[in-house]
């Protein structure tokens, strides 16, 4: 076969394939989706509940064949559909951040989220007002990301110490706040460093929920903005870009999306699902619209199975999901030097 | 001819350091501006301040008639910045989503049409990078993605290109290739402003000169430049400009 011929097919294959598992996510999480907005209705005793309770039905009986009851439990589904948002939002977010490099934004906006959720038992304790931990990390996150963003634009540059500052300043905090409020008894500490499938909330989820459609409608109605700022800054100046504002919005979609996931990964890991995705399409994708499609297909699959074997093998779910996703950013770097190799030998 | 970019009086000092002094220029339209000066000189600086990149400390800038800091038709210039053959070095961008950038000032949040898509298609077929247009930016030589840039730039329907050392670890070949490019461009009515250290091929290039070393010490057009004595005070040695001949 001429090797225009055969390249035009591995490029047509290639697509028809990404676009299968694109769907396949799509699917699945509109399943998950269902189940929430199903669940949520029945708690409410609105009609419509009817679909998650069939749906943990049918996870008994794969239970009762297979052995593995999880799909039986309402919290594994919240928790699944929380996973499965951010597998989408933290690869879509990622994407700009990494190629921004400021890869290391998303474990500095976790550390501040950490001295939020401190800030906000801290709170509750002295007042009695029990704030919801998420929301007092979210705020705490979206001022760090501001403050940070602050700290780059006056230091003139991007660079890596504001964020260092600030990563070990707000764990020093968060820190501090613990130890001072007695270690707040009944705070499940490890929860939230290194994220737990039983830890997902409810409310937690529909956080996720709320979270994901406002980074996705915000990245879907600017990502030509975005992509020119992160390509290429001067030139998106000089055409009149609002760089700064772009700045802005993206580091405040990277403490959301910091905070949803925290949930599922723990502070200590949540960066990972805005980095690993993007570093492993990156070294395979031929553009930048299909490198953010194999993100998502490499957050997705990680999140996913890593909340299963997590869950099968009773180990911590953050550090599986990011063990696979490591293991996606390997078989990727194997994968394009193999491509290189091939470009090399077919050209000499 | 009306000017579409000018600075009068302009001066910009980082902290102490007083980079540009009192500089007042103008590029009309259509003309092509050599920006020449030593190492250090200011010329980056002063590219950015006529394209409203840095604010002057005093004077004014204007663009296309408006204050710079009014001016918001970035569709207008295109810009090539130093060292941009670097530009996103690792990131997965294809020559054609880099020209489709052009098109972005036209459309804020709005899909690009087909329209837009034509215009895209053009300008790489113009500055001959259809080929490559699925290819990733990085994946190619200096040369091509100086050619990839323009394209961007003519996308935009820019009035304006300004280019701050295009060629730098651009071979000889595909540097000859680029200015003949420019040239054409310049034929068909694009103001350039064009730095470059080689002052040789800007004098052969270019319709007028400004020769800044903090000061400006030539503006005016390329004859009276080579017989003046600008070069020597600019540069602080005495010099002659080789004149290209391929």
């Amino acid at each position: 076969m001429p090797s225009s011929l055969l390249t035009t097919t591995r490029s047509i294959t290639r697509r028809r394939l990404l676009q299968a598992a694109i769907v396949g996510v799509a699917g699945t999480t509109v399943l998950l989706l269902a189940f929430m907005v199903s669940d949520g209705l029945a708690s409410l005793g609105l009609p419509g509940g009817g679909l998650a309770a069939y749906l943990v039905l049918v996870g008994r009986a794969l239970g009762a064949i297979t052995g593995l009851e999880l799909f039986s439990f309402r919290f594994v589904w919240y928790s699944l559909a929380t996973g499965a948002l951010i597998g989408i939002v933290g690869p879509v977010v990622g994407i700009f951040i990494v190629h921004r490099e400021m890869a290391l934004i998303g474990e500095t906006l976790a550390h501040t989220a950490f001295a939020g959720v401190a800030g906000g038992l801290l709170i509750g304790s002295a007042t009695g007002w029990s704030a919801p931990l998420l929301a007092s990390a979210l705020v705490a996150a979206v001022i760090g990301a501001l403050a940070v963003e602050w700290l780059a634009e006056h230091a003139a540059a991007y660079g890596d110490v504001p964020i260092a500052i600030m990563l070990t300043g707000s764990f020093a905090l968060g820190t501090i706040i613990i130890s001072w409020g007695g270690g707040f008894s009944g705070l499940n500490i490890e929860a939230f460093l290194f994220g737990n499938i039983s830890f997902v909330p409810v409310d937690g989820a529909w956080l996720m929920v709320v979270v994901s459609a406002v980074v996705l409608a915000a990245v879907g109605s600017r990502y030509k903005q975005l992509l020119y700022v992160t390509f290429d800054e001067q030139a998106a100046r000089v055409a009149r870009l609002n760089v700064s504002g772009y700045n802005r919005l993206l580091i405040v979609l990277t403490a959301m999306v910091v905070v949803g996931s925290m949930q599922v990964l723990g502070v200590i890991l949540v960066a990972a699902m805005l980095v690993v995705p993007t570093a492993a399409a990156s070294q395979v994708a031929t553009s930048f619209r299909e490198a953010m499609a194999l993100a998502v297909l490499v957050g997705e699959t990680s999140v996913i199975s890593g909340l299963l074997i997590g869950y099968a093998y009773g180990i911590p779910a953050g550090g599986t999901i990011v063990l696979i996703a490591i293991a996606w950013y390997v078989l990727a770097v194997v994968l394009a030097d193999h491509e290189i190799s091939l470009s090399a030998r077919s050209a000499s | 001819m009306s000017a579409v970019a000018a600075a009068r009086n302009v001066t910009f000092r980082y902290g102490d350091t007083v980079a540009i002094e009192d500089v007042s220029l103008e590029v009309e339209a259509g003309e092509f501006l050599g920006l020449i000066g030593p190492n250090g000189s200011g010329k980056t600086t002063l590219l950015h301040l006529l394209l409203g990149l840095k604010e002057p400390d005093s004077g004014s800038i204007e663009l296309f008639g408006e204050p710079v800091a009014d001016f918001e038709d970035g569709g207008r210039i295109g810009y090539v910045a130093q060292q941009a053959t670097q530009q996103g070095s690792t990131m997965p961008v294809t020559v054609e989503e880099v020209v489709e950038m052009g098109r972005y000032p036209h459309r804020g949040a709005s899909r690009l049409t087909d329209e837009d898509r034509e215009i895209v298609r053009d300008a790489m077929a113009r500055v001959d990078v259809d080929d490559l247009r699925n290819r990733r930016i990085n994946a190619l030589s200096g040369g091509q993605r100086q050619r990839a840039y323009i394209a961007r730039a003519l996308a935009s329907k820019a009035d304006l290109l300004a280019l701050d050392e295009p060629t730098v670890g651009v071979d000889a070949e595909s540097r000859d290739r680029f200015y003949g490019l420019l040239d054409e461009l310049n034929d068909d009515g694009i103001a350039i402003i064009l730095i470059e250290h080689d002052i040789g091929v800007v004098t052969d290039r270019a319709e007028r000169i400004a020769c800044v070393n903090r000061e400006l010490y030539h503006h005016g057009d390329t004859e009276s430049f080579v017989e003046s004595d600008a070069l020597e005070r600019a540069y602080g040695a005495t010099g002659t400009v080789v004149h290209h001949h391929h």
